[in-house]
């Protein structure tokens, strides 16, 4: 059985609520840090732990922390993004919504280690119920005396506030996400300066992820070094993995980062394999932003190794034959999947979500979905393939912030290892014009020919 | 302090810290400079959006020679010592600018036959520049209802690219915060709050600042073509502005006022509602002198009537059918 950080107490009835959770080692850390550490201490210990951030890009959250510019007389801020929207990705929902007081108790913790007197909380504005839920155990904190004026008689004062997201993916990006809590409409800023120099009303801030926060909870607890002991090389810890898809047990599961991918699609402890006795047929790892791999370089790298779950596997092989950990948003597609058809709808997303600052995300964004559209109801042509791979390669890394990225990469990836799945498409259009093509029977029977990177 | 070297393009120079790439390019002069679709000297917080002043950058600076791993926009990045870019000599920065000018043409309705800005429009030099000579987009392309901004500048938000330079000045010289962007992505529009509410001495300098020709001065609106008319410098006693403007004229009637552009199309002082719109009649200036403009620029091909009988008279059609 694979060690659980996060989700440990997750069976416990009531853990929910504040007495239940305090009896259980709840808020052990707020008291080691704030009672036996300094706050270089617990940046230290969180150093030692090769944490990374849990929201997608992976950067070393203590490399982070210590950037953070500490001005004579100006606050400082510690922002949880909690404004999980990346099609694929459910998991800080599932922990807020299960485990409410570890993120609570993380923030409090963290903060200390800052030196922020305030922080926030950015909860998807779709998720107002869960807003609640953290709402609720705020107050408790507040009630017990982890939250306020000097907590625990050791002088440090904080206060925490929730903020309903503004309803849009954008207000995920962090910089965006500190407009939209300063009240104004969430466009990403554009950088430098960078949050851990001018972030939240201009002053330093930190912007975390709700389970690289909830992580710190176990890392001040048993220490730095013991939470590097899991996982392989500089993938350490543990990782909420959203599953979803074609697979018999879709859920949240906490892994010990280095789980095998093949282990984790297909042991009943985690998906539980292939739904309805199909084959696989494609794997997005990361969350829709990621690149997607086809069956055979899902489970293997490349080179014919294991493909583990960790950072550095999952992208073994670049975009060529490689992928993404992302946010851990797990998507898994049987034999019955259109790949054009997920591609346009990921496309369609994107489209949706660019708040429109920079030309090529603006205008790109929509020239693909259109373009990916009229391929999937059978109108396209050939060259709308090529049109495909060269839009997205006149967006990527030309755009102010990564969503422009975001929405090139699936697109480029699909092409890359689909092609002859959009070929068929045009020149089938009598087999595609059917809106659940695939459903009844495979969409290529034949399996794809590798590439060779 | 110290001043800092940086190399554009081969040619090198030394500027002062806090310098941008795309003003050092602009010291040098021309033939290293960036086109520059939304930054505006005048305007802070102005830049970024486009993407069109994207360059390489080769060499980080001196002490970190590490090239930076994305092109940049070189209006909003600020110059290190030593630093070494990339433009025109770069195949990877020309091949990213003309996608960048495609995707601004994409929706673009191209209706510059009935277009008041066309001849001094940045996006038709653009798109004359590194423009395909045929779209590639088989889709409809995305239109508006034009709105009036206050009774003397009309809003075609179908022709914006969303510069956001409008916005600047809205936001800079206007004392309450009522124009800016609504919707998001593809959709967003420039709007008005109250669309009659920007009603303030500065506000027609956003038909100065707008590249394209989506704010128009209603008192010129199909006139004339821009390069049938005499640019006259001139200025007036203003207790607002320096008065100091630009007559646009045909023979002795003016025609329309603007501000007085610089080599890079940017105004060099903006000025108020009253000498733009309400000072039209020759009595009301000291002229300065002819107004120099670019020999390439089109205005300068315009011969000012004196070759041609053809005299651009107000356009009758009602509006429906033009646009
Ligand atoms: C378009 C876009 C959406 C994002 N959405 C989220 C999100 O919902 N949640 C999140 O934690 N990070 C999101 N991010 C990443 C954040 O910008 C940021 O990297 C992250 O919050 C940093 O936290 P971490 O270091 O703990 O991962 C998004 C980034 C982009 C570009
Ligand atoms: S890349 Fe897209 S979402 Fe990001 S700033 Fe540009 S337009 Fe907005
Ligand atoms: S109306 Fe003109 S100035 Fe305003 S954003 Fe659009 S193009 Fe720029
Ligand atoms: S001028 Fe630099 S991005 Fe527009």
């Amino acid at each position: 059985m694979s060690r659980k950080l996060l989700l440990a107490n997750d069976h416990i009835p009531g853990i929910q609520s504040y007495e239940v959770y305090r009896s259980n080692g709840g808020y052990r850390s707020v008291e080691k840090a704030l009672k036996t550490m300094s706050p270089d201490d617990v940046v230290e210990e969180v150093k030692k732990s090769g944490l990374r951030g849990r929201g997608g890009a992976g950067f070393p959250t203590g490399m982070k922390w210590s950037f953070l510019a500490k001005p004579e007389g100006v606050p400082r801020y510690l922002v949880c993004n909690a404004d999980e929207s990346e099609p694929g990705t459910f998991k800080d929902r599932y922990l807020m919504e299960h485990i409410p007081h570890i993120l609570v108790e993380g923030m409090i913790t963290s903060s200390f280690a800052l030196g922020a007197n305030t922080s926030y909380i950015y909860i998807r504005g779709e998720y107002f119920y869960v807003a609640r839920i953290v709402e609720k155990a705020i107050a408790e904190a507040y009630a017990n005396g982890w939250l306020g004026k000097n907590i625990l008689g050791t002088g440090f004062n904080h206060d925490m506030y929730v903020q309903v997201g503004g309803g849009a993916y954008i207000c995920g990006e962090e910089t965006a996400l500190l407009e939209s809590l300063e009240g104004k409409r969430g466009n990403p800023r554009i950088k430098p300066p960078f949050p851990a120099i001018a972030g939240l009303y201009g002053c330093p801030t930190v912007v975390n992820n709700v389970e690289t926060i909830a992580a710190v909870v176990p890392i001040v607890n048993d220490g730095g070094d013991e939470y590097a002991k899991i996982g392989i090389g500089r993938s350490t810890g543990t990782k909420l993995i959203s599953a979803s898809g074609n697979i018999n047990k879709p859920g949240v599961y906490e892994i010990e980062l280095g789980v095998p991918v093949e282990e984790f699609i297909f042991s009943d402890q985690y998906c539980g394999g292939i739904a309805n006795g199909k084959r696989l047929k494609a794997c997005v790892p990361g969350g829709s932003s990621v690149p997607i791999l086809p069956d055979y370089l899902v489970c293997k790298t490349a080179t014919g190794e294991d493909r583990l779950m960790t950072y550095e596997s999952l992208s073994d092989g670049g975009f060529a034959t490689g992928s993404m950990l992302g946010s851990g948003g797990f998507i898994v597609y049987d034999e019955n999947q259109c790949i054009v058809r997920n591609t346009w709808n990921f496309s369609r997303f994107y489209h949706h979500e660019s708040c429109g600052q920079c030309s090529p995300c603006r205008e790109g964004t929509g020239w693909m979905e259109r373009v990916l559209h009229r391929l999937e109801k059978g109108m396209g042509n050939m060259s709308d393939i090529d049109l495909l791979v060269e839009v997205a390669k006149k967006i990527e890394g030309n755009t102010i912030c990564p969503l422009g990225d975001a929405a090139a990469w699936p697109v480029a990836a699909a092409v890359r290892h689909f092609r002859h799945e959009f070929e068929h498409h045009v020149l089938h259009p009598d087999k595609v014009k059917d809106p659940k093509h695939g459903h009844r029977e495979p969409i290529m029977p034949v399996k794809p020919q590798p590439v060779t990177a | 302090m110290s001043l800092l070297k940086v190399t554009i393009d081969n040619k090198t120079i030394e500027v002062e810290p806090g310098t941008t790439i795309l003003q050092a390019a602009r010291m040098i002069g021309p033939d290293v400079a960036p086109p520059a679709m939304c930054y505006y000297t005048k305007l802070k917080t102005s830049g970024g959006y486009c993407r069109t002043c994207l360059v390489k950058v080769s060499k980080g600076s001196e002490k970190d020679p590490r090239p930076m791993p994305k092109l940049v926009a070189s209006c909003r990045t600020t110059v290190m010592d030593g630093m070494e870019v990339e433009n025109f000599t770069s195949p990877e920065v020309v091949d990213a600018r003309n996608g960048v000018v495609e995707f601004l043409l994409l929706n673009h309705p191209l209706d510059c036959p009935i277009c008041d800005q066309a001849g001094e429009c940045h996006l038709q030099d653009l798109s004359y520049e590194n423009g395909k000579s045929k779209t590639r987009n088989e889709f409809e392309r995305r239109t508006f209802e034009k709105i009036d901004i206050g009774d003397k500048i009309q809003l075609h938000m179908t022709r914006c690219i969303l510069c956001y330079r409008c916005v600047k000045v809205a936001d800079q010289f206007t004392p309450e915060r009522v124009h800016g962007v609504i919707n998001r992505g593809e959709v967003s529009e420039i709007s008005t709050y109250i669309q009659h509410a920007v009603d303030n001495d500065f506000s027609g300098n956003m038909i100065d600042v707008c590249p394209v020709g989506a704010l128009t001065d209603k008192t010129f609106r199909f006139k004339s073509r821009v390069w049938f008319l005499k640019p006259v410098d001139a200025h007036r006693n203003c207790d607002k502005c320096s008065g100091k403007t630009v007559l646009w004229k045909y023979g002795q009637e003016i025609y329309r006022i603007t501000g007085r552009k610089d080599q890079w199309g940017e105004v060099e002082e903006f000025i108020c509602n009253t000498c733009r719109f309400d000072k039209k009649a020759p009595s009301d200036w000291t002229e300065e002198g002819p107004r120099k403009l670019s020999r390439h620029s089109v205005i300068s091909q315009g011969h000012y009537g004196t070759k041609t009988k053809f005299v651009a008279s107000p356009v009758t059609l009602p509006n429906k059918q033009l646009s």
